[in-house]
């Protein structure tokens, strides 16, 4: 690293969390510090931390205030963040299968239309990304990716959708994203995919993990009919590439 | 093996306990109880572990029925009339139904939920170490949604030990706590001047997710979307609106807007407490303040066994008095208004 970054601001989230904030934007930079943060964290415990929750931009650092006050795990954390840990050597990298368009993808053409170009050129774009899982939040399974073409950036819709479909693919402002559950959003819907993300009485529970890579693969609409019902049983469809 | 049949209940009522915190990170909301020194109280009375599943009843009246045998059970959180078939029975305390008599209880009188715990605790199946609804996230054992009037719970049969109460601390009529931010920067000194000093109401439309305050329009300096951070419970953010709302246990786990301050946790009970349209206010604490409110909170659920006595020590006035607002009392017999089954 030519020049050391700023350290990251602690912001008290009450008395029993710390956000470790690397930037108010999204940006995949700040983005690999707070991902650095977590496995730092995970490697050596500290004493009364309970869990992290990374975001695009902080950690959230949850804790226990009778186990550990704020000044003593805040000095911890600024002093981990200085030395980033490294990615580990086999990060997993994820082969996603999507069916883009149709009734799986009701905002496609639009989406294509207001690009001035082609779904099938849009698909090309989104299938050619290397992603990285940033975050996951909102709801279970949630995995929100960074990476998308800049070609492909498009504001959230005006009107958000009160309901959409489990393992949506979508696209909202800079992000690209995984939805496991159904529910509101406000992003366009490009595709779905039969993994599923989140499912309770499966091995392991939550596939995909904050640092993750993902790729996408283009499926038909039977490859997908077909998938999901395996899905469904319990078979865990996205492929670990590497 | 008897059980507690739920004769009929309103909203807002589900099992709950010390929540599933620990999956945050994969988008999982922690859940659990609104009221942790309540679910604990009534616990302790039973000799439960204090954060075991029991029965969130939100601010309606709600009616039990022991079937199969005795039941023996504890009562805690926002107070309400009890009577066991007709019997009035003192709040805070245990307690036991014959097989076949029913528990009835009248609506919150002051706060919102109230925490009946079962001798032994609550059968079902975790997830992620916890039966608590999320009713949301399909999560939550013996049902994985608000109980309704037929849904029965499994019992064991009552010990016969002997009934309890319990000495808790007044609660004290002051304002809630906040720590401010993390995103206080985001609003001028006068729009924090403005939730501090203001009286807010809780509204209507609040629920295990969210409570929605109303009051004046806190307006933000640079508008209201902020790039997604983590949330806790009792984050206060404010949307485009400027009304705020907090965050309780069944909230999303990261957000978008920005977050003024945060209410403290030893004083997330007593505001989850707070019922729709009573007036309250804030007041802003020092990091080191509520880190010693903390302690000094984990400490008195530390020490509740402590504070149960015997339950013959009862002022029988006194609870006649208590109970006149909620049912219709008369004749209360001293000799017989506590279930003896035992």
């Amino acid at each position: 690293m030519a020049t050391t970054p700023a350290p990251p601001r602690l912001l008290p989230s009450g008395d029993s969390a710390i956000t470790v904030e690397f930037s108010r934007d999204i940006d995949d930079a700040a983005n690999q510090r707070v991902l650095a943060l977590d496995r730092a964290i995970a490697r050596e415990p500290i004493a009364g931390v309970t869990e992290m929750v990374p975001t695009y931009r902080s950690l959230l650092v949850h804790y226990d205030p009778v186990r550990v006050g704020y000044d003593a795990l805040g000095a911890r954390l600024l002093e981990l963040a200085k030395h980033p840990l490294p990615e580990k050597a086999k990060t997993r990298r994820w082969r996603i299968p999507v069916t883009y368009g149709g009734e799986h993808g009701i905002d496609l053409e639009d989406f294509a239309k207001a690009l001035n170009t082609t779904p099938e050129e849009t698909v090309a774009r989104h299938v050619a990304g290397s992603y990285r899982v940033a975050m996951i939040g909102f709801t279970p399974g949630w995995s929100y990716l960074s990476g998308l073409d800049k070609s492909l950036h498009m504001p959230r819709r005006q009107n958000p959708r009160l309901l959409t479909p489990a393992g949506t693919i979508s696209i909202g402002g800079v992000q690209t994203g995984v939805q496991c559950l159904a529910g509101p959003s406000g992003w366009h819907l490009l595709g779905r995919t039969p993994v599923r993300t989140y499912q309770l009485h499966r091995d392991p529970i939550f596939l995909l993990e904050p640092g993750d890579y993902v790729t996408f693969s283009p499926i038909d609409a039977k490859t997908f009919a077909d998938q999901d019902r395996a899905a469904e049983a319990g078979e865990i469809v996205a492929e670990l590439v590497a | 093996m008897p059980k507690l049949v739920i004769a009929s209940i309103g909203p807002a009522s589900s099992v709950q306990d010390g929540g599933r915190p620990g999956s945050q990170r994969y988008g999982l909301t922690p859940s659990g109880a609104m009221d942790r020194l309540g679910l604990a109280t009534a616990n302790v009375l039973l000799g439960n572990a204090p954060l075991a599943a029991a029965i969130e009843i939100g601010p309606f009246g709600a009616a039990f029925t022991a079937r199969g045998g005795p039941v023996r059970l504890a009562l805690s959180g926002a107070q309400r009339s009890v009577d066991i078939a007709k019997r009035p029975v003192a709040f805070d305390s245990s307690m036991t139904v014959a097989d076949g008599e029913m528990l009835t209880l009248g609506f919150a009188r002051s706060g919102s939920f109230s925490y009946l715990a079962l001798e032994g605790g609550i059968a079902g199946e975790p997830t992620f170490g916890s039966l608590a609804v999320n009713a949301r996230a399909g999560l939550g054992s013996p049902y994985p949604r608000p109980l309704q009037a037929g849904d029965e719970l499994q019992a064991v049969t009552a010990s016969g030990a002997p009934e309890r109460s319990i000495d808790l601390p007044a609660v004290p009529d002051v304002p809630i706590r906040v720590v401010p931010g993390p995103q206080d920067d985001e609003f001028s000194e006068q729009a924090k001047a403005l939730f501090l000093g203001s009286d807010w109401k809780i509204s209507a439309t609040s629920d295990r997710m969210g409570y929605r305050l109303e009051g004046p329009v806190i307006q933000h300096l640079h508008g209201h979307n902020i790039v997604s951070d983590g949330m806790v419970n009792g984050s206060i953010q404010v949307p485009g609106n400027g009304q705020p709302i907090v965050l309780m246990p069944d909230r999303p786990t990261t957000g978008g807007y920005p977050k003024i301050a945060t209410v403290i946790s030893a004083d997330f009970g007593r505001f989850a407490q707070i019922s729709a349209g009573r007036i309250f206010r804030f007041k802003a604490i020092s990091i080191a303040e509520a880190q010693e409110a903390a302690r000094a909170f984990s400490e008195l659920l530390r020490t509740l066994p402590d504070r149960r006595r015997g339950i013959e020590n009862f002022n029988i006035e006194a609870l006649r008095d208590a109970n006149v607002a909620g049912s219709a009392v008369n004749a209360v017999d001293v000799g017989t208004w506590q279930s003896s089954s035992a």
